[in-house]
């Protein structure tokens, strides 16, 4: 009996840790208002050949998040802005269910999986993977109604105390590219073929490795206006 | 003698009205793609990248830059300069014998492979000076007008970005490719040439063929890209679009320098070295013991 | 004289047409060598095998002594032509035309010697003019020039007439006298213009058909000791008159009132005599010696 009470209320007294240890990564990211960040940025897409890329990446309370290339073309996934970790945090009404724990590069996390109760939310689902002991998010997964499902892995060092990642990888799914006929005649390199075979490689990475960040030094609005 | 012969056959090109028609033609073409691209920009840009407008931001105001505009002029004019190449080669031989002129040069203390060889030559500084006007209104013309920037370049199944500053060699050595490719096409019209006794035949037959063979290539179909496409010069004039294609490293990322897969370049170039040869060879074995009775 | 051409069985086929026919003839250093045929007799291929224009099927040409195939920039180099029309680079200058031509022959000319050269051809005052603002007369003369600009031992002259007014054939019978008895050049000459060439010519050959009618000096050929003599009679008994009498193994042809005969010059006086003692009115009698005259009766026969 005694047993089968505590199995009937541990999701709820779970649900009340997680949300516990919810509240304490949100208070410790609620420490930084705004921040600036240069960046090196990697794109890891199969149809797209970029360079490693300097960004500078702005951040302002609630959910602000821009990712620029101050110089050159970058091509930014559109859900590594839209979507992160303060769109997860900032939500007011959500059930939270202990995922258990798990091992992430090397790092012991709680599972954590959050599910938005209003319908209006573009967020359907997350799963953070949280360092208790730092209280920072190691891995997301958040599943959206309009852009797929993002991955996100961040690694910490210098900012840890800020709950800032020294390194963010961004996995998330792409279309695939093809130009209509006729738009070009292209020169047959014979590189070609081998991409047919790799079509079903859909996932698209981003790697940005932080430096220089600027904490609570003020950002203004401007620099999220597109 | 060669060198003199050299000389006045480029004198001759360049005292005719119809030499400074391509120069003209190619200022305007490459005036109106700019104006185009300076206006339409991004509906221009769209056109490549709309189906993953969804998932990426599109920077389309830095893409449009001075090397974007010069490789899409580059795109959009390259396959139509020929016909302009045609104009002059394909006249080289045939005209002089339309004009009545081919029997002065022939009575003249000149071995017959020197003029053929000269002529040739001097179609190729040519298209070399035509490229040379190219590059000067396309590249720095836009550079100019459009400033400069990262090069973005649209293969049919990739995109290929370049760092500003591993850009400018890259045009150089598409230019010095397009102009083998485009000597080609002058040495085929000056071996048609060889075989007519008035211009407008050579003209039309060079571009015939390079229209047939484009047609056969965009057709894409087995039969053709395991047959004649391989080996096919119009497929291997696009290897200036090579110099843009980059090689990523396992990480994703682009190598600076780099070009992806040389070796189909190189394959290109010693195919239409080969074109080049055979095409000279017959013109100068024909016009050899061809009776000049113009 | 020694030979500058020496043209052994030269023989030349388009196909199956026989353009020239194992013709053999030699140019003498010094003089007008004219050259004689009808249209398509072979005149024009003949003359671009001089030129290495047309390669020949069979035979051999020697120019200076040397084989032209083997030699054929020597050869050329102390040649000069015009071959029919002479078609210069119409959108270049005279001035222009004249300096290409010049290099082309591997000589450097000065820019004055060049307008003296024009001047000679009285082209001075349209040197900078573009050749192709130029009469058909001027066009000519400029071909002369260019033909000449390299200053060649051998000029071949194809149809230098061709399309001239009266006074420009007379200027061009000038320049040929003038560069064969003044500058010592040698020039053969093709030409429909036949009283032409009886003014100009020293020797000359007749070609037909691609063969060879005759060859010689013009003034042998035109005053041979037997000639032609065309009697003109309304007499209806001078044929029998003639074929009853000694002068019968003499008859050429007979038609109509005209008949010819071939005797001894000088025999045409007692010829004449005969017939008035016979009673047959002699309308006309003479040799017939024009060059015209002599080419038909050639060609035709």
């Amino acid at each position: 009996m005694l047993l089968a009470v505590f199995l009937s209320y541990t999701p709820i007294l779970i649900a009340q840790d997680v949300k516990t240890l919810l509240k304490q990564v949100k208070d410790k990211y609620d420490k930084v208002n705004d921040y600036t960040a240069d960046g090196k940025m990697k794109t890891n897409v199969l149809f797209i050949k970029a360079p490693i890329a300097q960004v500078k990446v702005y951040y302002k309370k609630p959910d602000k998040l821009k990712i620029r290339n101050e110089k050159g073309v970058s091509f930014i996934p559109k859900g590594s802005v839209n979507i992160n970790i303060n769109n997860v945090l900032a939500l007011d009404n959500y059930e939270a269910i202990d995922g258990g724990k798990e091992k992430v590069n090397g790092t012991e996390c709680r599972v954590v999986k959050i599910f938005p109760i209003s319908d209006d939310e573009n967020i359907t689902r997350a799963t953070l993977h949280i360092d208790e002991n730092q209280q920072v998010v190691i891995k997301s997964v958040i599943s959206t109604k309009e852009n797929g499902t993002y991955e996100l892995v961040m690694s910490y060092k210098n900012y840890i105390s800020y709950g800032l990642p020294d390194k963010a990888v961004l996995t998330f799914n792409t279309k695939e590219f093809k130009l209509p006929k006729g738009i070009s005649i292209d020169y047959d390199n014979g590189t070609d073929k081998d991409k047919k075979d790799k079509e079903k490689q859909k996932k698209g990475k981003v790697e940005i490795t932080y430096s220089k960040y600027s904490i609570n030094k003020g950002v203004s609005d401007s620099v999220f206006a597109n | 003698m060669f060198f003199a012969i050299l000389r006045i056959e480029l004198f001759k090109i360049f005292k005719r009205p119809r030499t400074f028609i391509s120069f003209g033609a190619i200022a305007i073409i490459v005036l109106l793609v700019q104006l185009a691209l300076k206006v339409n920009g991004k509906d221009f840009i769209e056109l490549y990248t709309d189906s993953q407008s969804d998932t990426f931001y599109i920077p389309y105001d830095k893409m449009v830059n001075g090397y974007f505009v010069c490789v899409a002029v580059l795109h959009m004019i390259l396959i139509h300069v020929p016909l302009l190449i045609a104009l002059i080669a394909g006249d080289m031989i045939s005209g002089e014998a339309n004009l009545g002129t081919l029997r002065l040069l022939g009575s003249k203390p000149v071995t017959r492979t020197e003029l053929i060889l000269a002529k040739f030559s001097a179609s190729s500084v040519y298209v070399i000076l035509l490229l040379i006007w190219m590059a000067f209104l396309a590249l720095f013309g836009s550079i100019l007008l459009f400033g400069k920037g990262d090069l973005v370049v649209f293969k049919e199944m990739d995109w290929h970005q370049m760092n500003d500053y591993d850009v400018l060699w890259r045009f150089f050595a598409a230019f010095i490719f397009a102009a083998l490719a485009l000597t080609t096409i002058a040495a085929m019209a000056m071996m048609f040439s060889v075989f007519s006794e008035n211009s407008l035949g050579p003209i039309v037959a060079t571009v015939c063929v390079v229209i047939v063979f484009t047609i056969i290539q965009q057709l894409k179909v087995p039969m053709f890209e395991q047959t004649i496409n391989p080996w096919s010069f119009t497929t291997h004039m696009l290897g200036w679009k090579g110099f843009f294609y980059v090689e990523k490293s396992a990480d994703g990322t682009t190598i600076d320098g780099s070009i992806e897969n040389p070796t189909a370049l190189v394959r290109s170039a010693m195919i239409l070295i080969g074109y080049i040869v055979l095409f000279l060879g017959v013109t100068i074995w024909y016009f050899r013991k061809k009776d000049i009775l113009s | 004289m020694s030979p500058i051409i020496t043209v052994s069985n030269l023989t030349k086929d388009f196909k199956e047409v026989k353009a020239v026919d194992n013709l053999s003839f030699q140019v003498n250093e010094g003089e007008v060598y004219g050259f004689l045929g009808q249209n398509g007799a072979g005149k024009s291929t003949t003359i671009r095998m001089l030129l290495s224009l047309i390669e020949p099927t069979s035979g051999e040409i020697e120019i200076f002594g040397l084989n032209l195939k083997a030699h054929r920039k020597e050869i050329l180099k102390q040649t000069g032509a015009m071959i029919e029309r002479p078609d210069l680079y119409k959108y270049l200058t005279a001035f222009e035309n004249m300096k290409l031509f010049a290099r082309l022959s591997s000589v450097k000319l000065k820019d004055a010697t060049i307008k003296d050269q024009l001047a000679k051809v009285g082209l001075a005052d349209r040197a900078n003019s573009k050749v192709k603002t130029y009469s058909q007369g001027m066009k000519q003369r400029l071909g002369l020039a260019c033909a000449l600009v390299h200053n060649p031992g051998l000029l071949i002259l194809d149809e230098p007439s061709n399309g001239l007014d009266p006074q420009g054939i007379a200027d061009m019978r000038k320049m040929i006298q003038h560069l064969s008895k003044v500058e010592g050049k040698t020039l053969v000459v093709s030409s429909h213009l036949l009283s032409e060439m009886e003014m100009v010519a020293d020797s000359m050959l007749i070609i037909n058909k691609g063969r060879k009618v005759v060859e010689g000096s013009v003034s042998a050929l035109l005053n041979p000791e037997k000639t032609e003599v065309e009697l003109i009679t309304h007499s209806a008994n001078a044929l029998s008159f003639i074929q009853n009498s000694n002068w019968n193994q003499f008859l050429n042809q007979a038609v109509g009132e005209r008949i010819c005969l071939e005797i001894d010059k000088k025999c045409i006086p007692v010829f004449n005599k005969e017939l008035v003692e016979n009673g047959i009115e002699v309308q006309s009698l003479r040799p017939l010696h024009s060059l015209e005259e002599y080419f038909l009766s050639q060609t035709k026969a």
